[in-house]
């Protein structure tokens, strides 16, 4: 099946998509990874406040290249998403509910994805001039001193994906 | 005897580094439209067209290829018969390297202190440099530019002697079966074996280099990567990798040391004689 969605997901929306289906998401996300990931979390373990609203949010892992002048995005793509394993089912208990990256998760991550009903979308890696087509705006948030892993807002407009894991935890 | 002056190999390097993020090598993309076309899951068909589509796009619009514009490897083969006049030449490389990350709006990746602060050079600098002295006057450039998501999947394992060609295949397709997916498949693979752990690594590497034709274990073992139906991106299909590579160099009698390099199917390769 092939789906045409705005963010943020609703439940029913989320529950709809199965393992395999192409799925093009209008609206915005935030784009972050590695160190981005590790900071969020030891914020909110220390009970303070975070510099972004993860409630029903999508996390698109990811760390663009400049734009240069004259485009308003650079080149745009996942990187691998089994790096944030370790800190995904957290921020999914915290509110996140669609992911995009690539490649495989691991089995806590599925059972969160299971228990919150949030999705895990993927998108090839290394083409990253396509999909940048579909990216209208980016703009860093927060975390500016992390240079290329700062924490990201991108607008995206039906922005290709396929469902990896989807809300019943079966996975391509 | 020839004199080069470092200075140009800085030239050279920007140049190579600024064609590689833009543009594939025609080997290269020959190799996967011809895959393409024996693709026959929807998914996989899909994301090759994605694919070829973004080679073209990444070209046009001087966009590019990933946005993990990797860390830079160098070979190079320095003939004896040249004198090197100017600064370092392992200097002159990482100038041209940095000239190139700064000026086109690439992804600057390196960190300075792997295990501290990891602060950014922001300049993508120090790049890798291996360095060869041959016969001749002459000096090539090698290039590799090589994203991490699949640098990650690298493997080393050292072998008994006694290990048997069907020992290293299970390997690979342990390591490809695990980690492949990561590597942004259809994927590129090299192999080295013999030498030293590191020189096996450094095989592994250099048999990327120059896409020889297979002979016929490498085919081999390509057609049992591609059975595991992996596919494009890791969603399913026939085509897992594009194509397979060995290189081997005597070893100790006491030991079979086997590394696989595995390459994302943007294999940003190059090479440039002064």
């Amino acid at each position: 099946m092939e789906y045409h969605l705005l963010l943020p997901l609703k439940e029913e929306d989320r529950i709809r998509l199965k393992a395999g289906d192409k799925v093009f998401l209008t609206g915005e996300v935030y784009g972050m990874r590695d160190q981005a990931h590790k900071r969020i979390l030891e914020l909110l373990e220390r009970g303070e406040d975070i510099p972004i609203d993860l409630n029903n949010s999508c996390i698109f892992y990811v760390g663009p290249t400049e734009a240069k002048p004259g485009d308003k995005v650079g080149s745009i793509g996942p990187t691998t998403s089994s790096r944030m394993d370790p800190f995904t089912p957290k921020l999914i208990s915290y509110g996140v509910r669609v992911i995009i990256g690539k490649g495989r998760r691991n089995k806590d991550v599925i059972e969160a994805i299971k228990k919150y009903r949030a999705v895990y979308l993927v998108s090839p890696g290394g083409v990253s001039a396509y999909l940048r087509q579909f990216v209208s705006e980016i703009k860093i948030v927060a975390f500016q001193d992390l240079g290329p892993e700062a924490i990201y807002i991108l607008k995206l407009k039906d922005f290709p994906t396929f469902v990896s894991i989807d809300t019943g935890g079966n996975f391509l | 005897m020839r004199t080069i002056n470092t200075l140009q190999i800085s030239d050279y390097i920007e140049k190579l580094c600024k064609r590689l993020n833009f543009k594939l090598d025609d080997r290269v993309l020959n190799l996967i439209r011809d895959s393409a076309k024996r693709e026959t899951s929807s998914i996989g068909k899909d994301v090759f067209s994605q694919m070829l589509a973004s080679y073209r796009l990444a070209e046009e619009n001087r966009t590019p290829l990933c946005q993990d514009t990797g860390m830079v490897s160098v070979f190079l083969e320095i003939g004896q018969d040249v004198i090197l006049e100017g600064i370092p030449i392992e200097e002159a490389v990482n100038i041209g390297v940095r000239r190139a990350y700064t000026s086109s709006f690439f992804r600057c990746s390196i960190v300075k202190d792997p295990i501290g602060k990891r602060e950014n050079t922001m300049d993508n600098t120090p790049c890798i440099v291996h360095t060869k002295i041959v016969p001749g006057d002459k000096i090539k450039i090698d290039m590799l530019i090589k994203g991490f998501g699949s640098e990650n999947a690298t493997a080393l394992r050292m072998f008994p002697p006694t290990a048997s060609k069907k020992d290293i295949e299970d390997f690979l397709l342990e390591l490809v079966n695990e980690k492949g997916i990561n590597a942004c498949p259809p994927l590129f693979i090299g192999i080295g074996i013999g030498g030293t752990a590191d020189y096996a690594l450094r095989l592994s590497k250099e048999a990327l280099l120059q896409l020889e034709p297979m002979d016929e274990w490498e085919c081999y073992l390509l057609e049992k990567i591609n059975s595991l139906k992996i596919g494009p991106a890791g969603l399913g299909g026939d085509i897992t990798a594009l194509y397979l590579k060995v290189k081997t160099f005597p070893t100790h009698i006491a030991g079979l040391p086997v590394a696989i390099n595995i390459n994302c199917h943007i294999l940003r390769i190059g090479s440039i004689t002064v």
